[in-house]
């Protein structure tokens, strides 16, 4: 029987998406096994992130900078931006470097269903920047799926009224697909093969 | 034949069984709650969706067990090629994951449909043509489903967009038009799919149906009324007309979700829910064999009768046989007794069904 604080951090790792009560207790034991090196540093890193995590008053990123390091990113091309539901949505598209451009996070999709309304994601903020100008295209990458398309739809209407191209990633993802799921080549296709809305 | 070497494992009441050397006919005998049902159910559940019985995964697995059950068969190719191995199971400790693997290797339920059409008919639907709208829905459902595989993704997806907007048009606030056009926009291009699918259906059935004698089944006449309009665009319009009536209403009264199937007997012109028990019966079974004959167009099929003969008098009976013989799909058909099955005793692989467990008599 292990001790209590040993079955706490068994128990807390559990809980990370992927992970479960059995690679919890084997990436333990490996910590344990591996205490000299592996949890100082990991300990560093947690309260690294913990000290200085924030979420980018820009683009809704989260990094330890601010702004993150996308927005503060000066190579980064200021007139492209792709309009994501959430942030693992954007680390997805950012892997694949297949994006110069900066990003907008919105932080969920609409659903009636779940309730959530246009005015509990960051549209608003949305069409501040793009008012704000120096944005020639935004690229809605939203997932496809109904709560997700029909987020996508929203948009291109609210955004008609703006001198920007307004584009979507195409059909190619896998019907009921997340972004966050997808291999660089399905991502790639589907960039792009992005088109105007509507 | 179609269906060979099936393995029911942990599978409600049989723990192990096994179906060798079927043939054509394939009788399964015995008392009821002796099992004979549930190894059709077990077949059923090779193809995608819920099975004969619409059960819940969980109540598959054989009762006082550790949870989790296997169905497999060997379906054969045509050219001698080996026989492709289909099986469907639920692990112990993910009870409520259908799983499918075609020859060993992890496959979606979906697919099987394209390896095999399987239809049935058995006492639960004797009352289809007095029950709800729905129940005749679903039941064209599972039609359409054997002939286009894609009409469950298109269901799906028009459920989901059908509910989030009721929910937008029961909401306090005036709904938003963009977002409810966005819902909007989703419902009609699955809502199309559907409908245009569904017709597509009927009008096969109807011609497969027409070369039908009238004698001694009663010939169902079959038509499908339209909850709203076929085309894409016109659906579309339909529900942006439709708000202001469908948020008084509180659901959406445009669209597919309200299609009827129409079923009326042919000579009499009366609806099918008025005609006798007998002749609704032989409108089933006429409607089963016109949709088994379809489906079995370019793949092999499979016909499950659960308690079908014993209640058909002896013309009928031998007709029903004839037809069956006939037909290129393998039928699986159970009864108490085998007097019924006289007429094809010779020809049929036959089992005792009892307390769960097969013997090949
Ligand atoms: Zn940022």
């Amino acid at each position: 029987m292990a001790s209590t604080e040993i079955e706490r951090l068994a128990s807390a790792l559990a809980r990370l998406p992927g992970l479960g009560p059995r690679s919890a207790r084997r990436a333990v034991l490996w910590l344990v096994k591996h205490r000299e090196r592996a949890l100082p540093e990991l300990l560093e890193a947690l309260g690294g992130v913990q000290d200085n995590l924030s979420e980018c008053p820009q683009c809704g990123n989260v990094d330890t900078r601010v702004p993150c390091g996308i927005c503060s990113d000066l190579r980064r091309d200021a007139r492209s931006l792709c309009v994501v539901e959430e942030v693992s949505d954007l680390w997805a598209l950012d892997r694949a470097r297949l994006f110069t451009g900066r990003y907008h996070v919105l932080g969920g999709r609409l659903s009636a269903l779940d309730g959530v309304r246009p005015e509990d994601l960051s549209i608003d903020q949305l069409l501040g920047r793009v008012e704000a100008g120096g944005i020639d295209e935004v690229v809605l990458a939203m997932n496809a799926t109904l709560e997700g398309q029909t987020t996508a739809h929203y948009l291109a209407e609210r955004l008609e009224s703006f001198p920007v191209r307004v584009t979507q990633l195409a059909h190619g993802l896998p019907v009921g697909g997340e972004l966050d799921y997808l291999d660089e080549g399905t991502l790639a296709q589907a960039l792009r093969a992005r088109r105007p809305v509507g | 034949m179609a269906l060979d070497r099936i393995t029911l494992s942990r599978f409600r009441n049989h723990a192990e069984t096994a179906l060798d050397a079927a043939a054509h006919f394939n009788l399964l005998v015995g008392e009821n709650g002796a099992g004979k049902t549930n190894v059709l159910e077990a077949l059923s559940l090779l193809a995608p969706g819920r099975g004969l019985r619409r059960a819940g995964l969980s109540d598959l697995a054989q009762a006082g067990g550790a949870g989790g059950f296997s169905v497999g068969a060997s379906l054969a190719q045509p050219d001698g090629a080996d026989p492709v191995r289909l099986a469907t199971y639920a692990r112990a400790d993910q009870p409520n994951r259908r799983r499918v693997q075609v020859n060993g290797a992890e496959a979606s339920a979906n697919g099987l449909s394209e390896w095999l059409a399987l239809g049935w008919l058995t006492p639960a639907m004797d009352r289809l043509f007095s029950d709800s709208a729905g129940a005749r829905r679903r039941f064209l459902d599972r039609m359409v489903l054997a002939l286009e595989p894609a009409h469950a993704h298109h269901s799906a997806r028009y459920e989901a967009a059908l509910r989030e907007r009721n929910r937008l048009l029961a909401d306090e606030r005036e709904p938003d038009p963009a977002w409810l056009e966005g819902v909007e926009r989703h419902l009609a291009r699955h809502g199309a799919l559907i409908a245009q699918a569904r017709a597509r259906t009927v009008a096969a059935l109807v011609d497969e149906l027409a070369t039908l004698p009238a004698e001694p089944f009663a010939v169902p006449l079959i038509a499908l009324e339209a909850g709203g309009p076929a085309a894409e665009e016109d659906l579309a319009l339909a529900l942006a007309q439709g708000r202001r009536r469908d948020r008084q209403a509180g659901r959406t009264l445009t669209g597919p979700h309200r299609d009827e199937l129409l079923v009326t007997m042919a000579g009499k012109m009366m609806p099918a829910a008025d005609c006798s028990t007998g002749e609704q019966k032989a409108m089933l079974i006429a409607l089963t064999l016109a949709h088994a004959g379809l489906a079995a167009r370019g793949r092999p099929g499979v016909l499950l009768l659960d308690e079908v003969a014993a209640h058909l008098d002896p013309v009928r009976r031998a007709a029903l046989f004839d037809r069956l013989r006939q037909g290129a799909a393998q039928v699986w058909m159970t009864g108490t007794e085998l007097a019924p099955f006289e007429d094809i005793r010779g020809e049929a692989a036959v089992w005792r069904v009892e307390g769960g467990r097969v013997m090949r008599a």
